[in-house]
């Protein structure tokens, strides 16, 4: 471990030499265009802002119309009985907070959504960081390799859903008829109709699916790892176990962490293949936050406990990926923000 | 240079500016038309959306046009979910197509609250007399809001095949001897019944069906009307209900089943010959054709019968459980699409329906035209059966029918009771109240 934090540490100036290098530059350039700046400078300045107006306008608009107003529209809902059609009078105040927050399907539906962003990262992290690092081997047949692994990722959710579901059917899918060619019974409710067997059999699935995002962020992390530390580390008696160990595994580290958020986010958010490979059952065992919402909503129309939940999946989302951010991204974000902002200073 | 680079992007502003505008303006335009009532269009939705169905109302919809001077009618056939689900989207907006499905009860309720559909009750006196006891499910407070135009029940579909090679005589009449056929379809080493517990729904027949026999109408109505579920009628149906989970008739992985989409669903099964009966609506001939390769579902060997009688049991034994599609009319339609309602119930646009095997008429003139045996078995049954219950999650409402189903799904998979499904089936009734 000692020698591990020491590669790091040793890396870290030769990554401030390159941005070292990068900065002079930019400064020079900066330089020269500021002095004739620094006599028009306010109508120049009124100018700027205008521009900034007029380009960011649109993008702020779309921003308002699509993201702003649909939150603010779930907050307001959240506080009526409403059945999704006309007017908002039913105040009732935080009473679908309560609702949700005391409905075992709801709280049930986070842990699912909890125990699929573990189990994610669990699974698909050292399984995407082994066949990226396979991967990155110069191999006859690695393109071919690397298509297969992606292609789960490019196809639609839907249809691997389908599919999948058609795969797992008790007794007449093809999961289920190979294990019994070879002697094993599956289970009597098949693998998506168990309630304990459900939620993993939707991990897996959604393994299968996104274990290409993992391992393409892992292999494009690996390019950026510079040769020469190999080189370095080879000319020093280090075995190819040793270097991925040593200093691929460490100088990947805000990739995975990364890939980390994505995955954590993507889980939370996580409704279509559990649509459609269970609709949330059975018996409750595979329901998301999000699956929930719907389910409320558009199915049940009630809308103001749907809202409810919405906001309260929003605040989750928001906790979590807060501290993502302040706990484990912040060592990758901190130099590069310090660093924009310098820029923007000057 | 620069001012040319201000003008592109003023020009971006204002032309993304108006592409929002004109997309948020988009959708009521073709509204306004309408309620101005110049021109007298009528838009229609409706979910015949392929093959003859789809063809013989276009050609309703011709007709009617040649039979009013200056009415056009709209038409636009969707597929049911899709169509359910603009709906909704169209309630929301304020602009509901004129003439629409109406499915009653709970969700008509919700409509009328909301000033959403018109009052037919004195605009179709003639027709609401014709249709007799099947409009109970799209009148609220005594007041008719939508023309049923097609009714229709759920009950047994099953294998005539199948039961001959199990050596069951004839169709199950009771309880008991249900239970009987189920012993020896096993025996013979057949499956059951399928039933699609993963769409919640088709479990929830079951209860429903044995709430029909445990409790009398008297109750029923005053259930729907109060929202109580206070009768113990309702928990000895959950009883009743176990009773068959308990003695397991059902199809390997029952419990994430689809209702009927797919061959591997529970109506699939039974068109592909792998279960020998299912619990289900008037509609199953037609899915189990669209499920098998020929197109012929199960041909001549599909037979129907109703819902067994349960002894001892308070409620009408020949009561049937069902529900249909009706015609609505939306509070700002013009007029004509209210003639144009009548004219969907005539004699001559039923029959036509009807030999289309598009659904099961409520024109008794049309009686006659339904083609298929099954079919004309099931309407026998509607007709001499004392009431035709609306299908609970349609009577009681989306939100109580949900819980309800949602905690009967739970009963199939071992994880609730009898008493549960009464009980949540009320915490969802007391916050409507």
């Amino acid at each position: 471990m000692t020698e591990g934090v020491k590669v790091v540490s040793a890396t870290v100036p030769a990554r401030q030499g390159t941005a070292a290098e990068a900065r002079p530059r930019n400064t020079a350039a900066e330089r020269g265009s500021r002095s004739p700046k620094r006599k028009l400078r306010a109508p120049a300045d009124k100018r700027k802002n205008l521009e900034i107006l007029f380009f960011v306008t649109p993008a702020l608009l779309l921003i308002a119309m699509f993201m702003l107003v649909p939150i603010i529209q779930a907050v307001r809902f959240s506080v009526y009985n409403w059945k999704g059609f006309g007017p908002l009078v039913d105040f009732v105040g935080l009473q679908n907070y309560v609702r949700v927050l005391q409905n075992e399907v709801f709280t049930d539906a986070l842990v699912h959504n909890l125990v699929i962003i573990a189990g994610s990262i669990i699974i698909q992290l050292p399984l995407g960081l082994a066949i990226a690092l396979l991967l990155n081997r110069k191999m006859k047949i690695q393109g071919l390799l690397r298509t297969i692994i992606f292609v789960p990722y490019v196809l639609s959710e839907v249809i691997a859903g389908v599919v999948w579901f058609q795969l797992l059917q008790p007794q007449y899918g093809l999961i289920d008829t190979v294990l019994a060619k070879l002697g094993i019974q599956g289970p009597a409710q098949g693998w998506l109709g168990t309630p304990d067997l459900a939620l993993w059999t939707v991990l897996i699935v959604l393994t299968w699916k996104y274990l290409g995002l993992a391992v393409i962020l892992f292999l494009a992390g690996l390019q950026g790892v510079p040769d020469e530390l190999y080189e370095a580390a080879q000319i020093d008696g280090a075995s190819w176990w040793q270097i991925q160990r040593k200093i691929t595994i460490p100088l990947l580290g805000p990739t995975l962490r990364t890939w980390g958020f994505l995955s954590m986010v993507g889980s939370l958010q996580l409704f279509d293949m559990v649509w459609i490979l269970t609709g949330g059952g059975p018996a409750n065992s595979t329901t998301t936050m999000a699956t929930f919402l719907v389910s409320e909503g558009t199915k049940r129309q009630n809308f103001g406990v749907a809202s409810a939940a919405s906001v309260i999946l929003f605040i989750v989302a928001l906790i979590l990926a807060v501290s993502y951010q302040q706990f484990i991204l912040k060592r990758d974000t901190q130099p590069d923000t310090s660093r924009k902002r310098k820029k923007v200073r000057r | 240079m620069e001012l040319g680079k201000r003008g592109l992007g003023i020009l971006a502003l204002l032309a993304s500016t108006a592409l929002l505008a004109s997309g948020c303006s988009g959708g009521g335009g073709t509204n306004d038309a309408a309620a101005a009532g110049e021109d007298k269009t009528i838009t229609w939705w409706h979910n015949s959306n392929n093959g003859e169905g789809k063809a013989y109302y276009e050609k309703v919809a011709d007709d009617f046009e040649a039979a009013h001077e200056g009415v056009t009618v709209e038409v636009s056939a969707m597929q049911h979910e899709d169509m359910l689900t603009k709906l909704d989207a169209a309630f929301q907006s304020g602009d509901a197509p004129d003439v629409y499905m109406e499915r009653g009860g709970g969700e008509l309720a919700g409509h009328v609250e909301a000033g959403l559909t018109r009052d037919l009750s004195e605009l179709a006196t003639d027709e609401i007399s014709m249709i007799g006891g099947n409009i109970a499910g799209w009148q609220v407070d005594g007041k008719t809001y939508a023309l049923p135009y097609s009714v229709g029940l759920a009950g047994f579909w099953y294998n005539k095949a199948l039961f001959k090679e199990a050596g069951i005589s004839n169709p199950p009449q009771t309880m008991d001897e249900w239970m009987d056929a189920v012993k020896k379809l096993k025996a013979a080493g057949i499956d059951p019944v399928s039933v699609g517990a993963g769409d919640k729904w088709p479990a929830a027949h079951y209860w429903y069906y044995s709430v029909l026999r445990e409790c009398s109408q008297d109750v029923l109505n005053a259930s729907v009307k109060n929202l109580e579920f206070d009768d113990q009628c309702f928990v000895k149906a959950g009883e009743d209900v176990k009773k068959v989970i308990d003695a397991e008739p059902f199809n390997p992985g029952f419990l994430s089943t689809p209702a009927q989409s797919g061959p591997t669903s529970a109506s699939g099964l039974l068109a592909t010959e792998r279960v020998a009966m299912e619990l289900a609506g008037h509609w199953e001939p037609g899915i189990m054709q669209g499920l098998t390769e020929d197109g012929k579902g199960l041909g001549d060997d599909t037979g129907w019968f109703p819902f067994p009688t349960i002894d001892g049991g308070a409620g009408a034994q020949d009561a049937q459980l069902g529900g249909g599609d009706a015609w609505g009319v939306s509070q700002d339609a013009p007029d004509e699409a209210v003639d144009f309602v009548k004219y969907l119930l005539s004699d001559s646009v039923q029959q036509g329906f009807a030999k289309l095997d598009m659904g099961l008429p409520t024109n008794p003139a049309a009686n006659d035209s339904v083609a298929d045996p099954a079919l004309a078995s099931l309407l026998k049954a509607r007709d001499e059966s004392p009431y035709v219950q609306l299908y609970f999650d349609t009577a009681f409402g989306a939100s109580i029918g949900g819980a309800m189903n949602d905690e009967i799904a739970l009963l199939f998979a071992g994880q609730s009771s009898p008493a549960d499904i009464v009980a949540k089936s009320q915490d969802a009734a007391n916050m409507e109240k």
